[in-house]
């Protein structure tokens, strides 16, 4: 129960198309995320997925069925939205038991659901309240509880969490990690948030206008990027790109077009090193320090230390990359394995 | 405290040009009212002035209660109102939806159509509007008005409605179909009440012209039988002699039936903004 295969899926909007061949294979159980700067095309993938959209063109197969013809109510999937999209007039039972009551489901085999999704969220003491009644965190709770009570195969989760400040993010994306693994169903995620992503995903997803990246665990994405967008887009902050031929290294390895470095990969040190530099900023964390670099070699480079640093702007210091976790690219700016 | 005193200044002038508005706008209702409960030579005596006991009389309305069927009008005008605004409703709010909700080809050319009326007064299509009638054989007939009444309600309903539910979420409607819900159940259960305060509002401004309106039921329906009240009033207003205590009197009844459908709608207006079901 819960696998799901795509294959060319493609989308398009009059002559805009939006997604643009997408192959995708989740097996049972996995937690995968889509993720991708906005306008990627994520969104509308998990709608052609939920059956809200209709692709273009392509197969959608949910447990190895042909689903491009069955409405959204029959395709065994439930979904959770960014705005929570609960009905306004129903209390926070009927909202989790409508789903239910629309497919002919018993009413005792409804209560018994709803009541064990409550427990699992604890929304227990709201269960008589009307949405308005209830904080942001809490309607989320009760948007999430009542995917669960449908028992679907599939679960889809449309940025679930990025109406919620800081804190409750944490704390519901806590709470999501957990009710994964205690369903062990397949879900699948959307957010533009790499930390939700790199934090919660058994496979991520990475889009770029349409058309998929890379695909890995997010160990792989961040050790192993396939090209320069992956690169760029995991890692906060944001990798170090420096043309390689200022480098000196394009013409030791001929094809090297781009060398990439992580912040956290470059050692810092005010008496010697490969990189002579000015502290531009520092931005002091606690427990890291980020500087901002303006180097002779290699032009502007964001180095990130751990702990505390006493290094301040107009400082003079050398950065020496780790030369283990140097990125190569090659002129299309795929990586050089 | 200059700044308190320009405030006070400023608010005193909104709060006194919105007064004397009020007051011009209730002067005609005031001045009828006041004279349907005078004796005829009170009212042309001293048209101003408020019914003292020497000058007060209901023989206004004694005449309107006698002459004529009086209450088969208010009930012909209740009729026709009530039925052509929950059509106007009914079948503004879905025109609306499909407008806002699907994308089909000539979306926009169809809303365009839809939306033309409120630029083309109806009347200009009086003769062949009659005529129509004449072949149908609904002259003289309360269908007449309501189908008369709804198709000039639509356009405005449709414009103002259309805009509204554009602005209902669409993760409401998804999470609906998800859920198992039909396009209805959408519709009606989902849509709807969250336009509420638009309907009260298009309701509001489809019913003071029909109510008032004499145009059409002198020309399609001047019988006995389907007279509204504006028509009905019409027949002490003779070419030499008005009885203007009777015109005066079933005037002031008229504004009644009026008022309590307002009051009901304008509460809705007001209570009607459900919030809590997005952000």
């Amino acid at each position: 129960m819960g696998s799901l295969q795509l294959s060319s899926i493609r989308k398009a909007f009059g002559d805009h198309e939006v997604l643009k061949g997408i192959d995708l294979d989740v097996k049972e159980g996995e937690f995968v995320i889509f993720v991708g700067p906005s306008g990627c095309g994520k969104s509308t993938l998990l709608r052609v997925i939920a059956g809200l959209e209709d692709a273009s063109s392509g197969s959608i197969r949910i447990d190895g069925q042909e689903v491009a013809t069955v409405p959204p109510a029959k395709r065994g999937i439930a979904m959770v939205f960014q705005s929570y999209a609960l009905y306004p007039h129903l209390t926070v039972k009927d909202n989790m038991g409508l789903g239910l009551k629309q497919a002919g489901t018993p009413k005792p085999e409804i209560e018994q659901r709803v009541a064990k999704a409550s427990s699992m969220l604890s929304l227990d003491p709201y269960l008589a309240r009307r949405p308005a009644e209830l904080s942001g965190g809490q309607r989320q709770r009760v948007a999430i509880g009542r995917a669960i009570v449908r028992e679907p195969s599939l679960f889809l989760f449309d940025e679930p969490l990025s109406n919620l400040d800081a804190a409750l993010r944490v704390q519901t994306r806590l709470e999501i990690a957990r009710l994964h693994r205690r369903l062990k169903a397949t879900m699948i995620y959307v957010t533009h948030d790499q930390v939700e992503a790199m934090t919660l995903a058994d496979k991520i997803v990475v889009l770029n206008a349409g058309a998929i990246e890379q695909i890995g665990s997010p160990m792989d994405l961040y050790n192993k990027p396939a090209n320069i967008f992956v690169a760029g887009f995991i890692g906060s902050p944001q990798m170090n790109f420096i043309p390689a031929e200022k480098l000196g290294e394009a013409g030791a390895q001929g094809a090297v077009k781009t060398i990439g470095i992580r912040p956290e990969h470059i050692a810092l040190s005010r008496e010697s090193g490969d990189w002579k530099g000015k502290v531009i900023h520092a931005e002091h964390l606690g427990a890291d320090t980020i500087l901002y670099l303006e180097t002779e070699t290699a032009d502007l480079v964001t180095v990130r230390l751990f702990g505390e640093h006493r290094y301040a702007a107009d400082d003079i210091v050398f950065a020496t990359p780790d030369k283990a976790s140097i990125h190569r690219f090659d002129a299309n700016d795929r990586a050089i394995a | 405290m200059a700044k308190a005193r320009t405030s006070y200044l400023r608010t005193g002038l909104i709060h006194l040009a919105l007064i004397s508005y009020t007051l011009i706008a209730l002067f005609p209702v005031f001045l009828t009212l006041v004279n349907s409960f005078k004796s005829r030579n009170a009212i042309f005596r001293d048209p101003m002035a408020i019914p003292t006991p020497s000058t007060f009389s209901l023989v206004g309305y004694e005449t309107v209660l006698k002459q004529g069927d009086f209450f088969g009008y208010f009930q012909n005008s209740m009729i026709v109102t009530v039925v052509s605004i929950a059509f106007v409703l009914l079948f503004g709010a879905m025109a609306a939806f499909a407008l806002s909700e699907y994308r089909f080809r000539g979306n926009l050319l169809m809303g365009l159509y839809l939306a033309l009326g409120i630029m083309i007064p109806i009347r200009l299509g009086t003769v062949a509007i009659l005529q129509g009638m004449v072949a149908a054989g609904l002259v003289n007939t309360l269908t007449a008005l309501v189908l008369v009444y709804t198709a000039q309600g639509l356009p405005l309903a449709i414009f103002i409605l259309s805009e509204f539910m554009r602005t209902v979420s669409d993760d409401l409607k998804n999470a609906g179909r998800i859920d198992g819900l039909s396009e209805y159940a959408i519709f009606f259960r989902l849509v709807l009440p969250l336009v509420r305060p638009a309907m009260a509002t298009v309701a509001v401004f489809t019913m003071i012209p029909i109510w008032n309106d004499l145009w059409f039921p002198l020309i399609l329906a001047p019988g006995e039988a389907t007279k509204t009240v504006t028509l009905g009033a019409q027949m002490f207003i003779g070419q030499f002699v008005t009885n203007w205590n009777a015109v005066l009197s079933a005037l002031s009844l008229a504004i009644l039936p009026v008022l309590v459908l307002y009051v009901i709608f304008s509460r809705q207006l007001i209570r009607g903004i459900t919030s809590g079901a997005v952000k």
